[in-house]
């Protein structure tokens, strides 16, 4: 707890937009080599705060200090100048050009007549990617990369300007977590090297895990600075949302009933075989492993977006054939998929459309669509899910991301199917809202729905769970009961090492 | 219920629905400006019979831009509808002579739709590329009018004994009958976008595709609907314009496609699709007749008006840009 001079101030940063005040006088600063992590609920200001660090806002009042002297940020080039590297929670990187080119993009080292000098390029960033412990060279293309290579191009990207400052905004939201791993271990390089780090992330364990300090936003105004070794989960959720949760664990009251959907060694090419489990009605089945495992794979084979190979899907005791999500729908079986935003919505509709959309042929008064049986549908599941919108007019790309999950989840509720299920169910998605949507899932099991919870969150796994199933690769390693499981032996199953009882 | 993001972001929203209503009065009040500036220049403009004669002659673009509408809210694009238009009208007049018009009429609207079929599998089943598709058939039909009329000017023999140019040139309780014919395909079709099942799917489709896979719609299916209905438009289109003249070359249909293209982009549909409206549309298409029509009162060459069409137009686009980023200027280049 050194009291450095901080490397970065901001002083009563006030930002208004017409109709809303997004910054409400925020101090925050970050000293140099310190992770200083920035929490809030999704609309509490963090991005606002970063836009204007970054240049792409201008602040109403307040100011910027870096190294004690004010600075203003016109624009993102200023910023950069001003040694400000912000690294995106949406990925920059142009799919078509080689990693080296994007590192550099913009900045292409020059020979005479302007002709780019390739050598000196792939030299640099050949030994930035070596820093970085990658294990792709500069001249790959980007597109040939997964999602947590890409973000390592962008670490790249900012390690070749002499950075004061970085900013990782939700860094880890598409990590395994092996590469997890290695991005922890290139923010403490950075922080060695004396650069101070603001980390924005909606997860706690990690932020307790490596940060020094945790500042939280409340409604675009700052709510105070706690050092990370003396605080504790509950008191940043209690500033954050201003109330205490209830995240109580166990609490999974099994009253299955018969059993509703049965799968019987399902195959599908090489994503998964032989894939065997039952859902009861009245129970949350929850799918556990990694990337890659083949738990969304699964549930797409469900819900006809795949063929399978090998295997029998019976519903209700009886076998169906489920080639298109429209035989699924007929079938009773519903799917809130992992990507809200490019499955789940119609960003540009409204409310009620979005809700309504799988239902819309059946919600006819002669050709035409009922306007009122659809509005009351959507204040139904509005009230039931506790879904905060001004309006059913409102356009769902404005509201929150807990409050689009709700929308998806009441869109599928309202087709009253027989087994619903629910892929990442709340990711990309603030405390407060979370929660919500756990109890939510409880709720309805409670109310005899076969649910299906696939997650790559074990605390969240853990919590709705009453019988955990643990992928590896493909095939099924272990089912666990609710009240058998432990973290050990499920990360043990997940990780492929066979056997159950190898202590970690 | 009402907590503090709510409250603000109502406020948000009526500011964002008073800049999005500017925005499309943007367009209006242009256009009014407009017929003030030209009325004075040539009072002539705003008589009824220079109205009537506007809204008769935007008939054709306006019946094929109809079902172009269907076609960009499902977020693809129709370059063939020019020189499809073209083969409906040869093929009807050539069958007027043989079948008699009770019969050509069907058999061409037929045709055509088979065109629109062809199209609307190769977009919708086959997922290729709606630009490359249809600027392909916009050659392609133009090879098969040429081949079918052999190379020559289609006529109709009899001009004065048969009904045939009751579509194009009939007078109903004092409106021309293409004016009632694009009026009625308007309320259907508008009926039919924006309160029908079909219509919301179309929407969604071009709105989030994906999603709309994900919720049960048959993608494929609302893509090749709305080419069949693009083409089903189109057959009408050279209906019209073959009872109007009851003889025609086989080009003429040539460069409307960016007449009609223009039509739907100044009614404000968006051409990343999911986003216009039949009504709109129809807003677009007499704002065009009636700004070439002005063009040519106050004394300016027709040719100019192939200029001023597209300044309009990039006007609008850019307007239209502008109200959802709430600046002229994009801050960040």
């Amino acid at each position: 707890m050194t009291e450095q001079k901080p490397v970065l101030r901001l002083e009563g940063i006030v930002k208004t937009f017409p109709g809303v005040r997004a910054l409400d006088g925020v101090d925050f600063d970050v000293r140099p080599g310190e992770v200083h992590a920035l929490m809030g609920e999704n609309g509490a200001g963090k991005s606002t705060l970063m836009k204007v660090l970054a240049g792409m806002h201008q602040p109403n009042e307040g100011r910027i200090l870096i190294d004690d002297k004010p600075v203003v940020m016109t624009n993102p080039i200023a910023a950069k100048e001003n040694g400000v590297i912000l690294i995106h929670q949406e990925l920059s990187l142009a799919e078509e050009m080689t990693v080296a080119e994007n590192v550099f993009l913009g900045e292409l080292p020059r020979k005479r007549f302007g002709l780019v000098d390739w050598k000196t390029l792939d030299d640099r960033v050949g030994t930035i990617l070596k820093q970085l412990n990658c294990d792709f060279g500069p001249r790959t293309r980007i597109g040939s990369l997964s999602i947590a290579k890409k973000q390592m191009c962008e670490i790249a990207r900012a390690l070749t300007h002499s950075a004061k400052v970085v900013v990782f905004d939700e860094p880890t939201a598409s990590l395994t977590d092996s590469e997890k791993v290695v991005l922890f271990d290139i923010i403490k390089d950075l922080q060695k090297d004396g650069v101070g780090i603001i980390y924005i992330s909606h997860r706690m364990e990690e932020t307790f895990k490596i940060t020094d300090r945790i500042s939280v936003l409340r409604d675009g105004a700052y709510r105070g600075t706690l050092n990370t070794a003396e605080t504790t989960e509950d008191e940043v959720t209690h500033l954050m949302i201003g109330r205490t949760l209830d995240t109580s664990n166990g609490t999974n009251v099994s009253n299955r009933g018969e059993v509703k959907l049965s799968v019987r060694n399902l195959s599908c090419g090489n994503l998964f075989h032989d894939i065997s489990f039952d859902v009861h009605a009245g129970e949350i089945v929850g799918f556990y492993g990694l990337v890659g495992a083949g738990r969304t794979e699964i549930a797409e084979t469900l819900f006809g977006l795949r063929r399978h190979s090998h295997g029998q899907i019976m519903l209700d005791g009886k076998e169906v054939t489920i080639n298109s999500p429209v035989e699924a729908i007929a079938n009773g079986i519903s799917l809130v998929p992992e990507s809200r935003k490019e499955q789940g919505l119609v960003l540009g509709m409204n409310c009620r459309d979005n809700m309504t959309l799988p239902q819309i042929s059946d919600l006819t008064q002669g050709p035409f669509v009922s306007g009122g049986a659809e509005v009351d549908i959507y204040k139904d599941y509005q009230k039931r899910l506790e879904i905060k919108a001004p309006s059913w007019r409102s356009i769902v790309g404005n509201l929150s991301g807990g409050n689009q999950q709700k929308i998806v989840i009441g869109k599928w509720l309202s087709m009253k199917p027989k087994v619903l299920i629910v892929d990442e169910p709340t990711r990309g998605i603030d405390v407060g809202s979370k929660s919500e949507i756990h109890n939510l899932l409880r709720e309805l099991a409670g109310q005899g729905y076969a649910i299906i919870v696939i997650s790559s969150e074990m605390p969240e796994v853990l919590r709705v769970s009453d019988r955990i199933v643990a992928m590896y690769s493909g095939r099924i390693m272990r089912t666990f009961s609710a009240a058998e499981v432990t973290e050990d032996s499920l990360i043990h199953a997940i990780s492929g090492l066979g056997g159950t009882d190898a202590a970690a | 219920m009402t907590d503090t993001p709510q409250k603000t972001s109502s406020g948000g929203l009526n500011k964002a629905h008073v800049a999005q209503f500017m925005a499309r009065q943007g367009i209006l009040v242009a256009f009014i400006l407009f017929i003030i500036v030209f009325t004075m220049a040539n009072p002539r403009f705003l008589a009824v019979d220079n109205i009537l004669g506007v809204i008769r002659s935007s008939t054709i673009i306006g019946v094929m831009a109809l079902g172009v509408t269907f076609v960009v809210i499902s977020g693809n694009l129709d370059l063939s509808v020019g020189s499809m238009m073209s083969f409906s009208t040869i093929v009807v007049l050539d069958l007027h002579d043989k079948l008699g018009p009770l019969l050509a009429i069907p058999a061409m609207f037929g045709m055509t739709m088979c065109l629109g079929a062809f199209i609307g599998f190769l977009v919708g089943y086959l997922r290729l590329n709606s630009l490359i598709v249809t600027l392909g058939m916009l050659s392609a039909i133009h090879g098969l009018t040429l081949t079918y009329s052999g190379g020559k000017n289609m006529d109709i023999a009899d001009k004065e004994g048969t009904w045939f140019d009751v579509f194009g040139q009939g007078v109903v309780f004092g409106l021309p009958v293409p004016i009632l014919i694009f009026g009625l395909l308007a309320l259907v079709l508008g009926l039919l976008l924006a309160r029908t099942p079909f219509g919301r799917q179309v929407y969604a489709v071009g709105g989030n595709g994906t999603a709309a896979t994900f919720s049960g719609i048959r993608r494929a299916r609302v893509v090749f609907l709305c080419y069949l209905m693009s083409s089903f438009c189109v057959a009408f289109a050279g209906m019209l314009q073959a009872s109007r003249s009851m003889g025609s070359q086989n080009t003429v249909g040539q460069g409307l496609e960016l007449e009609v293209l223009a039509a739907v982009i100044l009614g404000g549909a968006s051409l990343m699709g999911g986003s216009g409206a039949i009504y709109k549309t129809v807003i677009g298409v007499l704002i065009l007749g009636f700004i070439q029509n002005g063009l040519l009162l106050v004394g300016l060459e027709f040719y100019v008006q192939f200029v001023v069409t597209w300044v309009i137009i990039i006007l609008a686009v850019w307007l239209d840009v502008a109200a959802k980023r709430g600046k002229l200027w994009s801050p960040i280049a």
